[in-house]
C-alpha cells in the first residue's frame, strides 16, 4: 500500500470538511438526526472518491477518470433529492420556504460535495508528492477556497432594514407608508394593531433594489423571519400570514409579520441576516449597459434613482 | 399535489342583497351581525375578509 498513507489523509480531510460544512443553523434544514447521518455518509463516499483519484492517475490508471464522472453524476442527484424532500415539506407549512429559496439550497448541498471532493484530492495530493504536512495545508487552502466562492452575501448589505410601525387604519392595514392589505373582521383589527410588527427595507443600491423585487427573495425573508419568531396564525386565519408589499414608486418593500414572539429587534436581525438567493441576485452589477444612459454615467453603483422614502421617480431612475 | 382554489371570492355578506350578485351572498343588517358572519364564514372556507366599504364584507381565498 504505497498510497495507503495518502489516501488516509484525504479521506480524514474530506469528512472533517463535510462536518465543518454541516453546521446547522435556522437557515438550513437538517437539524434532524437522520438528515445529518445522510449527509455524514454520502460525505464520506464523496471524501474517499476525491482521495483515491490522485494515486489512481499517478499510477496512469485512466479508468479512474471514468469513475471519477460516474461519481459526480451521483452527487449531482443531491440537489434532486434535497429538493424533493424540502418540496414534499413545503405544502405544509405555514410559511412556506417557497421554490427559488429551496432550489437555493439545494443547489448549495450540491456544491458542498463538490467542495469535500475536492478537498480530499487535494489533501492526497500534497501528502503523496510531498508530505502529510503538505498534504493538510493543501487541503485547508482548497477549504478556505471554497469557502470564499460560496460565500453567501445577506440582505443587510444591500438593503436597510428599518423598523416601521402597523398602523390599522379603518379596515386597512399600513405598515409605515405603505399599504399591506385590507381586514373586514373587527376582531382580526384589533389583534393585528397589538401584535403585528413591520419593518420597511430600502434599497441602499440598484443590486438591493433588484434583489427585494424577486418575489422568492421575499418569500424566504419571511420563511426565515417566521421560522424564528414563530406566526400566530393557523390555516384559517389567512389574514396574519407574514407578507410583503412593494412600493412601486420607491421599491421600498414592506415587511408584514403576527409573530408569537413580539420582539422587533430580532426581526430586524433575521431580516438583516437572510441569505441573498442566487437567483434573485441584482443583475444590476453584471449590467454596463444601463449606465451610460444616465447624465452621470460615474455616479457610480451606489446611486439610487427614485430610492428616496419620500421621493417619486427620480430623474435618474431607470 | 392538492388542488386549491385561488384568488376567488367564496362569499359575500352584505345589508342589502341587491349590492352583491354572482356569489353565494348572506343578508345582515346591522354591523355586528355581519361581523359575526364573515368571521364564521372565514373560518369555514379558510378565506380572508375584505371590507370594500358600503356595507360589504367578502370572503376571499388567498
Amino acid at each position: 500500500m504505497e498510497y495507503g498513507g495518502a489516501i488516509g489523509l484525504g479521506l480524514l480531510a474530506g469528512i472533517l470538511a463535510r462536518v465543518l460544512m454541516l453546521r446547522s443553523d435556522y437557515r438550513q434544514y437538517p437539524t434532524y438526526p437522520h438528515g445529518y447521518s445522510t449527509h455524514l455518509f454520502m460525505g464520506i463516499f464523496a471524501a474517499l472518491a476525491g482521495a483515491v483519484t490522485i494515486p489512481a492517475l499517478l499510477e496512469n490508471e485512466w479508468t479512474a477518470v471514468t469513475f471519477f464522472l460516474l461519481v459526480a453524476e451521483q452527487f449531482r442527484s443531491i440537489r434532486g433529492m434535497e429538493r424533493d424532500s424540502l418540496k414534499a415539506l413545503e405544502d405544509n407549512e405555514l410559511v412556506p420556504r417557497g421554490t427559488e429559496y429551496i432550489e437555493n439550497i439545494a443547489r448549495v448541498f450540491e456544491t458542498r460535495y463538490y467542495i469535500v471532493i475536492v478537498v480530499a484530492a487535494a489533501t492526497a495530493l500534497g501528502a503523496t508528492k510531498q508530505s502529510p504536512l503538505m498534504g493538510v495545508i493543501l487541503g485547508a487552502v482548497v477549504f478556505m477556497w471554497g469557502a470564499v466562492l460560496t460565500r453567501v452575501e445577506t440582505i443587510g448589505e444591500t438593503v436597510e432594514v428599518r423598523a416601521a410601525p402597523v398602523v390599522v387604519r379603518g379596515s386597512d392595514v399600513w405598515v409605515g407608508d405603505i399599504h399591506i392589505f385590507s381586514v373586514g373582521l373587527k376582531e382580526s383589527q384589533e389583534f393585528i394593531r397589538e401584535r403585528a410588527l413591520g419593518a420597511i427595507l430600502t434599497p441602499k443600491n440598484d443590486e438591493g433594489r433588484d434583489t427585494l423585487a424577486s418575489q422568492g427573495q421575499r418569500q424566504a425573508m419571511l420563511h426565515d423571519a417566521a421560522s424564528i419568531l414563530g406566526v400566530r396564525r393557523d390555516v384559517d386565519s389567512p389574514e396574519f400570514a407574514p407578507q410583503t408589499k412593494r412600493d412601486i414608486r420607491t421599491g421600498r418593500v414592506a415587511v408584514y409579520v403576527v409573530p408569537m414572539d413580539r420582539d422587533e429587534g430580532l426581526l430586524l436581525e433575521m431580516l438583516r441576516r437572510a441569505p441573498v438567493l442566487e437567483s434573485a441576485r441584482g443583475r444590476a452589477r453584471f449590467m454596463r449597459l444601463g449606465y451610460s444612459g444616465k447624465r452621470n454615467p460615474r455616479a457610480g453603483r451606489k446611486r439610487i434613482g427614485g430610492n428616496h422614502p419620500e421621493g417619486g421617480l427620480g430623474s435618474d431612475h431607470r | 399535489m392538492e388542488v386549491t382554489i385561488q384568488k376567488v371570492v367564496l362569499a359575500a355578506i352584505t345589508d342589502d342583497l341587491s349590492k352583491v350578485s354572482g356569489v353565494p351572498a348572506f343578508l345582515a343588517k346591522d354591523d355586528a351581525s355581519r361581523q359575526t358572519k364573515a368571521m364564521y364564514l372565514s373560518r369555514i372556507l379558510q378565506g380572508a375578509v375584505h371590507d370594500l366599504g358600503d356595507g360589504v364584507l367578502i370572503v376571499v381565498k388567498h
